[in-house]
């Protein structure tokens, strides 16, 4: 699953300003911190305020400040501000040619997407930060890798 | 002067080892909580996973004044594939109002230094992908996708 630039961006700011709910960061300083674009984040901040995820604060020392439920927030209540990931129910067109083969690939690919919704809809953001400080990617790449499967004849 | 907080019952709720005495409460709570009354299937569990405490199998409580506030149950499952064996949880249940304030978490915890004493580094478990609440939970606790992938096919 890629996510598009916005969602990403989002993902990035929800979870910066989520590490010390009452810290206030402006979108210079977020965007930075990412390498980002601070006139896409801030478009990007907006829809977030609309979301009732941050809270903006105007005048001289002023910025952004998580408004969100780390422990219930998840990262798909996120996601879908900005687009559509869940999995694709659209009905085929009918009585198409190919039409089993289009199922068929359809019912495969459905099997990818409500894992991937499934574990968005499981990580909550305090569960994402508790994730970041934990750094499990560190111990995997540590472990010996699985022997790869080979296709033999 | 600085107020201490007082810590509430799901923080302090002492995590004991069952007892037949706690299978009734078992009952209730998971009447409770899933609206369903298994009163036979829980004895059974108790028979299997809580009787001969000390084992490869836990079935732990969270108790106090007689009251059952929550449970886990797990046993140490030796495992095909080339994986060594490894703790398997198959049931956790917190009385509803007592979520997310740490009682699961302590349950898990307890759970987990049970497997520890039995000697597996490694602990799994199997959740349905629209259940997100327990999903959620075990994401909570640390628990990543697993290196199997779970199959299955209708036999009829």
């Amino acid at each position: 699953m890629r996510l598009q630039k916005a969602t990403e961006i989002a993902l990035y700011a929800v979870l910066e300003l989520a590490i010390d709910p009452e810290r206030q960061l402006t979108a210079v300083e977020i965007a930075e911190r990412y390498g980002i674009s601070t006139h896409h984040l801030a478009k990007v901040l907006r829809d977030l305020g609309r979301g009732g995820l941050v809270d903006s604060v105007r005048g001289v020392g002023g910025g952004y400040r998580f408004a969100g439920d780390a422990k219930r927030l998840t990262l798909m209540d996120v996601i879908s501000l900005f687009e559509d990931v869940s999995a694709d129910t659209d009905e085929l067109p009918p009585q198409e040619a190919g039409q089993e083969i289009a199922r068929g690939l359809r019912f495969v690919l459905t099997e990818l997407d409500t894992q991937s919704v499934a574990t968005l809809r499981s990580i909550t953001i305090s569960t994402m930060l508790k994730l970041i400080v934990r750094r499990p990617w560190a111990t995997i790449a540590l472990e010996p890798r699985r022997p790869t499967v080979r296709r033999g004849r | 002067m600085t107020k201490t907080r007082r810590p509430n019952r799901a923080e302090v709720e002492p995590i004991r080892v069952a007892t037949v005495m706690d299978v009734p409460g078992v009952i209730a709570l998971d009447e409770e909580v899933t609206g369903l009354l298994k009163p036979a299937y829980w004895r059974d569990m108790f028979e299997r996973y809580g009787a001969r405490p000390g084992g490869s199998r836990v079935f732990l409580v969270a108790e106090s004044d007689g009251r059952i506030d929550g449970f886990i149950i797990g046993e140490v499952r030796a495992w095909e594939f080339g994986s060594s064996p490894s703790g398997w949880v198959f049931a956790v249940q917190v009385r509803s109002r007592l979520r997310v304030q740490g009682l699961g978490s302590r349950l898990f915890e307890a759970v987990c230094e049970s497997f520890r004493a039995a000697g597996v580094d490694r602990i799994r478990t199997m959740v349905a992908p629209d259940n997100t609440e327990i999903h959620s939970f075990f994401r909570s606790q640390g628990m990543m996708a697993g290196p199997f992938i779970e199959l299955e096919m209708r036999l009829d």
